[in-house]
């Protein structure tokens, strides 16, 4: 479970994030939405250590991360996985090394042990014969999977996800939102996810937090969002006339009113 | 004010890079990568260069010798302690600067750009640590090894072109060689050797670590890193002869 309390960081003069408080519950996906510089990319690094809150508390399960001590916090970050927008994944080395990476590092495990681990997460994401390529050699959507599987291979106990979407056409897009929320479900994990795609707040959205302008605007869950009475958010999230009409659909669908003929393209 | 900004942060790298390793092993293995990289991968353009520079030191210096009073072994003489002085440090070192200093600065930065760092921090590594150290190490191991090979090469190279272009017997050059020989310059060029190892490393390591944008600023880091770098290395040769010879 995180906790945040009271958040705030700002570049110069500007505040970015503006006393955003919430909790992320564990065997959820937390999803943070908001328009492109609405602070969520900050917060998402204010929350893993990349950037220091001016002020505000952050406590992984009661532990207060934002008064830890730097050892006490690379301990805490194994216990973090995170998938990176741009995967993040080492150019130079093959997916069994990257994947390999954090238990070389971190484990005192023999080498058949590691690969054992390597081939059991590349197997939960659905990747195969892929050990030997380089990150170069593979598609933007394997690379997200080969980040996911380096994000659990040490059994995280958070996840964190920085638009695990972008550039994934949407097909490949319900894959990896799928493979988040599975793996979430199946480690009970705390899992953080920084999107733009509607998809994923309408598929996977246990709870989500919808910012602007640094400030949290509204807070619910995929089954409330719908019925959301937010300008701000209605605007954001239901932008194209097809959206408006998807989201009159699912109320009307809701309250038994769905008109005929329309229930057959269900 | 931007000088001092810079200066402090570079301090700061520096100061962050001296914590306990998270995992001996693999510090280890990047040392010995990074000193196959830097040292094996600079062997070639280091022997080139010496070669040619001694080469031409004996011609130039007996174009310039044309008294029959001076007896030719002072040509190796001077090929011997001019190499032994500055080319071979300094010179390695300027090409090094290009060669592995742009290297450094354009590695660092495209691991910055694209998250690779960040993703290495919230594993909990200490990337000052993990990424800088082990470049710095290993340009301390390689670099005056380097020079030293630079300086037998350039002296070898002279004595070549003496004996090919007829200029001197391989025995003058070789008594020439041995005449006034002081042991102090060798230990001289191993001290520069030293200094400039840390400069090629750690000042390229800065401008990729810190880098902000995209592929274009990794080339302007790179080149940055690789003026300043032969920048600071003139100041200090100078700084290091006024204070030692």
């Amino acid at each position: 479970m995180i906790e945040i309390k009271d958040l705030r960081k700002g570049f110069g003069d500007k505040l970015v994030i503006n006393g955003v408080s919430a909790l992320m519950e564990p065997g959820k996906a937390n999803l943070i939405i908001g328009a492109s510089g609405s602070g969520k990319t900050v917060f998402m690094k204010c929350l893993v250590g990349l950037f220091e809150p001016d002020s505000g508390e952050i406590l992984y399960s009661g532990r207060s991360f934002t008064s830890m001590e730097l050892e006490e916090r690379k301990e805490l970050r194994q216990q973090i996985g995170m998938l990176f927008q741009g995967s993040a994944l080492f150019d130079s080395q093959t997916v069994e090394k990257n994947v390999m990476f954090p238990l070389n590092m971190f484990t005192r495990m023999t080498y058949s042990e590691k690969l054992k681990r390597v081939n059991e997460v590349l197997d939960r994401v659905n990747l195969k014969d892929v050990n030997k390529k380089f990150p170069a050699e593979i598609s933007g959507g394997m690379k997200k999977r080969v980040g996911i599987a380096r994000a659990i291979v040490l059994n995280p106990k958070y996840l964190f996800c920085d638009e695990p979407n972008s550039g994934l056409d949407p097909q490949t897009s319900l894959v990896i939102d799928k493979l988040i929320y599975e793996v979430t479900k199946e480690f009970n994990m705390t899992t953080i996810i920084n999107t733009h795609d509607m998809n994923s707040v309408m598929e996977i959205g246990d709870h989500i937090i919808y910012m602007h302008q640094g400030e949290k605007e509204w807070e619910g869950s995929n089954k409330e969002i719908i019925y959301s009475k937010s300008k701000k958010l209605n605007d954001f999230i239901f932008a194209s006339e097809f959206l408006q009409d998807v989201k009159e659909m699912r109320m009307l669908e809701a309250e038994g009113k769905m008109p005929n003929g329309k229930n057959g393209h269900k | 004010m931007n000088f001092f900004n810079h200066f402090g942060r570079y301090i700061l790298m520096i100061k962050g890079m001296f914590t306990k390793p998270e995992n001996w092993r693999m510090y280890w293995k990047e040392l010995m990568y990074q000193c196959s990289d830097i040292g094996i991968g600079s062997l070639g353009i280091v022997m080139i260069v010496a070669l040619f520079i001694g080469a031409v030191s004996t011609l130039q210096t007996a174009y310039q010798l044309v008294s029959n009073l001076i007896p030719k072994s002072t040509i190796a003489q001077i090929v011997r302690d001019t190499v032994i002085l500055e080319f071979a440090p300094t010179i390695t070192c300027i090409v090094l600067a290009g060669g592995v200093g742009s290297k450094i600065a354009s590695e660092l930065g495209n691991m910055r750009v694209s998250e690779q760092i960040d993703a290495l921090e919230i594993m909990g590594i200490n990337t000052k640590a993990y990424l800088i150290m082990p470049k710095i190490l290993a340009s301390f191991i390689m670099i005056p090894l380097l020079v030293i090979i630079a300086g037998v090469l350039g002296i070898w190279g002279g004595r070549l072109a003496g004996t090919l272009t007829g200029i001197l017997a391989p025995e003058e050059f070789d008594g020439g060689l041995l005449s006034g020989f002081l042991p102090f310059n060798v230990a001289f060029a191993l001290y520069k050797a030293y200094t400039f190892a840390f400069i090629i490393s750690s000042i390229p390591a800065y401008f990729g670590y810190f880098v902000k944008g995209g592929a274009l600023e990794i080339g302007k880091a790179s080149t940055t890193a690789v003026v300043t770098s032969c920048i600071m290395i003139l100041f200090a040769d100078y700084i290091l002869a006024a204070l030692l010879l």
